[in-house]
């Protein structure tokens, strides 16, 4: 897998999926799918829903669904969701997993485009951008 | 203040329980009553990430909840509980007579339950455990978030205890 434009253009076939975007009701679909329609990399992310699930089968889903693909990155919606308690008891068992939580769409954004970086360099990275993306305005 | 919430939901923290109720009703502790949570140091760290700085989290055993329910009820903050599972609220009304309202929030399918609601599924024991917290003339209600419909018990339950369902 490539970063390069030039290569990019010339390979039509879809990339293996890198991360996980999991969290509330539909978050990762509609998350996925802007990263779809703004980069045409959608395919770089799985999601996963934690509606209608408990605790365990949340941790159970995101387990089985990152083994079968191989991915080592989670990014989830709030801090204290059960999504990402569950990414956080994977870790306890498999501490080299990276997971980034508050993710936004800038966050996918910047992730999609540094796959030939490190996982835990490329999450990082996403994170400081995702941050940044917060402001408001108005109201002065 | 008071208690503001008795919630059954076997996720314990998440982002209904600490945003969707926590805002709305001003909560500023929530109890995690949970005996395996509570000699967990790990499971603690674990759900103490969970909530914002300005929400204390206390964890503790049916027992210990029991014992300092009136410190709890006494607080100057508004309070929630959070119970894992029907038979964790049960011990802890038993021990605390004057908790009136329960508030079933999500207890998720498993092999040996029913869908009742969309975020509650019951097993024949535990919707007997519900129809006892119920007899004991305390208001059981469903409601996942404080803006859907509350379901009440009769509802939640419908009229056919199980053992004679099966008749």
């Amino acid at each position: 897998m490539t970063s390069s434009g030039s290569e990019r253009d010339t390979e039509n076939a879809p990339s293996a999926p890198r991360a996980i975007v999991a969290g509330h009701g539909g978050f990762p679909e509609g998350l996925v799918s802007a990263v779809m329609q703004i980069s045409g990399c959608g395919e770089v992310f799985l999601a996963v829903s934690n509606s209608g699930l408990s605790g365990a089968d949340i941790e159970e889903q995101l387990k089985s669904r990152a083994a079968s693909a191989g991915i080592r990155v989670f990014f989830t919606d709030l801090p204290g969701g059960s999504s990402t308690l569950a990414v956080r008891r994977l870790m306890r068992t498999d501490p080299g997993l990276v997971l980034v939580t508050g993710a936004n769409l800038a966050t996918l954004l910047e992730f999609v485009f540094q796959a030939d970086s490190d996982p835990r360099e490329a999450a990082r990275r996403s994170a400081e951008k995702g941050r940044a993306a917060l402001a408001a305005f108005g109201g002065e | 203040m008071a208690v503001a919430l008795y919630r059954i939901d076997d996720r314990l923290i998440h982002g209904q329980v600490v945003v969707g109720w926590g805002q709305p009703l001003d909560i500023g502790f929530i109890v995690l009553v949970d005996d395996n949570v509570a000699c967990c140091d790990w499971e603690q760290d674990l759900y103490r990430m969970g909530v914002p700085p300005e929400m204390e989290i206390i964890f503790a055993t049916v027992e210990a909840a029991v014992r300092e329910h009136a410190m709890y009820a006494a607080d100057s903050r508004q309070g929630l509980v959070v119970v894992p599972d029907i038979a964790t609220m049960r011990r802890f009304v038993e021990g605390v007579p004057s908790i009136r309202e329960v508030n079933v929030g999500g207890i998720h399918h498993r092999a040996d339950r029913v869908q009742k609601l969309r975020y509650v599924f019951l097993s024949p024991d535990e919707e007997r455990e519900l129809r006892r917290l119920a007899e004991r003339g305390v208001r059981v209600t469903a409601q996942d978030v404080p803006a859907a419909r509350v379901v009440p018990v009769t509802e939640l339950l419908g009229a056919t205890p199980p053992e004679a369902r099966s008749a």
